[in-house]
């Protein structure tokens, strides 16, 4: 792989659209400006499942300001329904609770929002089933677990191993339903000008939208413009098109020449725009006395919607993570009435790195060694899966640099021993891990303007992470220029194909075509190229890709204050450190860093998604009931990372970085609550109903 | 949201002549809870009747030496108020500890008195709740109760009342002031809200049309030292798992004068006088302050999901009484 020579890359340069978003220039999805709009506001079922039988629309339709209403008897007819998730207004099925059953278009917003109230259904219920336990008899074994994995593994005999261990830890963890909650709803603005479909999305990626909206609808590809230049966080809700882009559409069809402006409503964003499985997670660890893991195995219960599989990879990084000569892993699934599952953050390794850190913490205190070395103890050499070596393994370093920088060797391993006026105070580590994804498919185009100038044109996402100033930095470097010489433009399908900002691949996938575009435009046009020159080159595949385990790694410490009266748990201070290969932007990569820490926070303490049985819904579906870390409940937090090139990973020498922080996260925050009580809180969130006493 | 007609009130008397015509009306302050109720389908009010214009945006002092607060006062104003810092600090604390600075520059003092539960089903339409919807019948009791009552609930309703301030206000012996179009009357802080019984549907005692004026508080010496402390699930802007409102003044060891209110245990704010009996001319010691909150949580029902509200309301208002006996906040 032939390197790129960093002069911008590794510079903190300021966020390109930075000014505009402070002066609320930067267009998000709903304020694009368009002449004569109309308003969506859906109707949604209220049983979780059954049929609809009657929907009676006219006192709706009567409403001053509705232009029209659509339901599965009047929607335009679908072409595809091989994303049942997708498969909107056509049929009469309710498969849960809140799915579309109907829309108002209208003059307003608000009498959009009139006519959906004045909707009358009838409906026969099926009894539904949500409930959500280990104990089910219908568990089920998925033919495989999200990102292609394997659902079970098994290496050597870990359920004798375990049984024969001298030291044994077997609990079991739980981590509730979770939902993303981007600050930016899910908006679509949808126009049809026959034969066009233009979106206007916040989405993660317009090129996966235009293909899944255009085979939805029966379009050729080409038929469909997906336009996004800026999306207020998505953590991987935004990853694929969901229902209410269908409904736009529908909509659109139904109004031809004028646009449908649609946001879900914080609530809508509960049933509707995918969410975390809970999990539970049965973790046995068997070790010799001095903390040789002999035995792993991890057991995996989750959920999934009926209607259409999601199997969460939770189980994944423990295939990965320490040596031991027998390890099993396991993933089965619970198929409910319920909005189907998707990406969160992370998505296998943040639940799974919560029990599997946890399950280390209470071997290093079965063993009576401290944390850090444990793991020290249990480096495994090589992939103990693949049995492939590292790419660049640097999980000791992170362990290490951390545990230097938080002064833990200080620590006083015994659990409850520090307070300070009613609050107890501990530390806890944890390990993070995330593979190095990079996604074939994309393409860039770089065009030679006047006086020096390039124009580098990608259709990826700016998920308000700094796409528009990392890929900045990597082009002027591939191009040998200063940053203020690249014209880039990203967010439009009308640019080059772009995979997903997801799985933390955007930038190396991307980064790496803008490179391979660079080297094109130089083989072809020269050192000097003459405006006007034009070259485009796709992502290649890595050629160390099949022959070493990439992945990146960290290690998190936190300190947190527990009040031994009311239960309280504050987190006092947090370290991450990550390995990642090369930081493209330290500015934006400590931000992201520190907002997946964040993010872990807020998934130790606060985070939980209650469904109620009896309904079938997320019943606590705002941010009065959902909490999320404020910024009260982040205090001294920093992340930093080792100083490091990955040259096997991508010619820019980096891996991705959207993901690692929040993994492992949770898990330091509990083992330092542990450590603060003397009490072990396996079920998240750690709220004050479980440390009062 | 249902289409609404808007009027700007432009002196008292007339807004409530106004409002108490009209059975669809209500009185529009902040806004910063009705208006989300109009978009979420709870309250469907044909006349909004905006009285944040009325002369009642001052904090008074009165000849006995409390102060009058005009019902239009901003939170983040009385919260800020030096007289209100210094005399009654447990307000200010109550009403910091309230939703975010944006939320409080907007709520008003009376809006702040008259916003309505959070309980999860009485804010989604879509199932049964008594309080909005008398008759329907409580989802609460028997679904997600965590954030639910342990005292004074009935089998209509097991909802907390979320308010801050008003936890600060009962503790104060604070008085409410309403016009009426009799005219005025007071009602104490108290008595002003109400618990469920069978009528789950009214919060407090205010009729349709009358219209709160002001609040004041009496000169309380043992109210200079008080303290707010606020249990939440995260550092801000979370409602209280449970709250305690507390005035402590220790003379020669012994508790001289003690005032207390517990929040989110129940539909109102909860005047804690048996822990105040038990407190007065008692020792200031930590037996003492368990058996005052043994004494008051003695007839604590709990739900399924709420048991641990009864430790944390004693274990909370032992540290509250510690802390006031220590002289620290």
């Amino acid at each position: 792989m032939q390197m790129i020579e960093p002069r911008a890359m590794g510079t903190p340069l300021q966020r390109i659209d930075g000014a505009a978003k402070i002066m609320g220039t930067a267009p998000y999805a709903f304020e694009h400006r368009l002449e004569r709009p109309t308003y969506l506001h859906p109707v949604q079922s209220t049983i979780a499942r059954g049929r609809i039988l009657k929907i009676d629309t006219r006192a709706a339709e009567s409403l001053e300001g509705v232009i029209a209403v659509i339901t599965h008897e009047t929607a335009a007819r679908l072409a595809s329904d091989e994303n049942k998730e997708l498969w909107v207004l056509q049929s009469a099925k309710v498969h849960f609770r809140g799915q579309f059953i109907a829309a108002v278009i209208a003059q307003t917003p608000e009498s959009a929002r009139a006519g959906a109230d004045r909707i009358a259904v009838e409906y026969e219920a099926a009894r539904h089933d949500v409930s959500f336990s280990g104990g089910r008899k219908d568990l089920y074994a998925p033919k495989t677990v999200n990102a292609g994995y394997p659902t079970d593994t098994n290496q050597g005999d870990a359920e004798t191993a375990f049984e024969r261990a001298e030291v044994k830890v077997d609990s079991t963890y739980t981590t509730p339903m979770e939902h993303n909650s981007p600050m930016e709803p899910h908006t679509t603005i949808a126009i049809w000008e026959s034969p066009k479909l233009t979106l206007y999305d916040s989405t993660q990626s317009v090129h996966s939208v235009r293909t899944t909206v255009a085979k939805s609808l029966g379009l050729k590809v080409d038929q469909v413009r997906v336009v996004s230049p800026y999306v207020g966080g998505g953590f991987g809700s935004k990853g694929e098109p969901h229902a209410h882009n269908i409904l736009a559409a529908l909509a659109a069809l139904r109004v031809p020449g004028r646009p449908v402006k649609f946001a879900l409503t914080r609530q809508q964003m509960f049933c509707l725009a995918g969410y975390r499985t809970p999990t539970i997670q049965r973790f046995r660890l068997g070790a010799t006395r001095d903390g040789r893991l002999t035995s792993i195995i991890h057991d995996v219960v989750e959920l999934t919607s009926r209607f259409k599989e999601f199997a969460e990879q939770t189980a994944v990084p423990t295939r990965l993570m320490y040596a031991s000569p027998n390890r099993r892993t396991r993933h089965r699934l619970a198929a409910l009435d319920l909005p189907k599952p998707s990406w969160m953050r992370a998505p296998g390794e943040t639940p799974g790195m919560f029990a599997g850190e946890v399950a280390m913490d209470e071997l290093a205190v079965a063993c009576g060694l401290d944390p850090v070395e444990l793991r020290v103890r249990n480096e495994p050499e090589r992939n103990p899966e693949s049995d492939n070596p590292w790419g660049n393994r640097h999980l000791l370093e992170c362990l290490r640099e951390g545990a230097r920088r938080f002064a833990w060797s200080e620590r006083d391993p015994r659990p409850r021993q520090r307070s300070d006026r009613g609050w107890l105070i501990g530390s806890g580590v944890a390990s993070s891990t995330y593979p190095r994804y990079v996604l074939l498919g994309s393409r860039a185009t770089i065009r030679c303007g006047e006086r020096g100038q390039y124009t580098v044109r990608i259709g990826a996402a700016d998920l308000g992470t700094g796409t528009w100033t990392t890929l900045t930095q990597i082009a002027a470097d591939a191009l040998q220029c200063p940053v203020e010489a690249v014209h880039l433009e990203i967010g439009d399908t009308e640019q080059p194909n772009a995979t997903v900002a997801g799985g933390s691949s955007g930038i190396s996938s991307w980064g790496w075509a803008i490179v391979a575009a660079a080297q094109e435009l130089r083989r072809l046009h020269g050192a000097r190229p003459a405006a006007g020159a034009e070259a485009s080159a796709q992502t290649p595949k890595g050629a160390d890709d099949e022959t070493f385990a990439q992945h990146s790694f960290g290690a998190q410490f936190a300190e947190v204050r527990v009040n031994t009266l009311t239960g309280e748990v504050r987190l006092s201070r947090m370290l991450g450190v990550f390995s990642a290969g090369r930081i493209i932007n330290p500015r934006l990569a400590r931000s992201q860093l520190i907002g997946g820490m964040t993010m872990g926070l807020s998934m130790a303490l606060h985070e939980e998604s209650v469904v109620d049985e009896r309904f079938g819904h997320v019943i606590n579906h705002d941010f009065a009931g959902y909490h999320i870390a404020a910024n009260a409940d982040v205090t001294d937090m920093d992340a930093v990372w080792l100083d490091e090139v990955d040259d096997r990973s991508t010619p820019m020498g980096s891996r991705g970085i959207g993901e690692i922080g929040i993994v492992g996260a949770a898990a330091a925050i509990a083992n330092a609550v542990y450590h603060a009580t003397g009490t072990r809180i396996r079920n998240l969130p750690i709220t004050p109903d479980k440390l009062v006493t | 949201m249902t289409p609404f007609a808007y009027e700007r009130a432009t002196d008292a008397s007339s807004a409530v002549a106004r409002v108490a015509a009209h059975p669809n009306a209500v009185f529009l302050g902040g806004g910063t809870n009705l208006v989300d109720h109009m978009k979420l389908g709870i309250a469907h009010p044909q006349l909004l009747v905006d009285v944040t214009r009325l002369p009642f945006s001052k904090i008074e002092s009165l000849p006995d030496g409390g102060i009058r607060v005009g019902a239009g006062v901003r939170n983040s104003d009385l919260a800020a108020d030096r007289t209100v810092r210094e005399r009654y600090p447990v307000l200010s604390q109550a009403l910091l500890g309230g939703a975010s600075g944006q939320l409080r520059n907007l709520a008003t003092t009376a809006g702040n008195l008259l916003q309505r539960t959070r309980c999860a089903y009485f804010q989604d339409v879509t199932v049964p709740c008594n309080k909005r919807t008398p008759g329907s019948g409580c989802s609460a009791i028997d679904g997600h109760n965590r954030d639910h009552a342990i005292l004074g609930a009935s089998d209509q309703c097991v909802a907390v009342h979320p308010s801050d301030m008003a936890v600060a206000l009962a503790a104060l012996d604070a008085t409410v002031v309403v016009l009426g179009r009799q005219g005025e009357r007071r009602i104490s802080a108290v008595d002003f809200h109400r618990l469920p019984g069978d009528a789950a549907q009214r919060d407090s005692m205010l009729e349709h049309g009358e219209l709160i004026v002001a609040v004041e508080l009496p000169a309380l010496p043992v109210a200079a030292h008080s303290v707010y402390y606020k249990v939440r699930d995260r550092a801000s802007y979370a409602f209280a798992l449970v709250s305690v409102a507390a005035a402590l003044e220790v003379r020669s060891g012994r508790v001289h004068d003690v005032r207390i209110a517990f929040g989110g245990v129940a539909h109102k704010p909860w005047r804690a006088r048996r822990a105040e009996a038990a407190l007065r001319g008692a020792p200031a010691t930590e037996e003492v302050y368990g058996r005052a909150a043994d004494a008051e949580l003695a007839d604590a029902k709990v739900l399924k999901h709420n048991a641990f509200k009864i430790p944390l309301a004693r274990n909370t208002l032992r540290m509250v009484l510690r802390q006031l006996a220590q002289g620290g906040r």
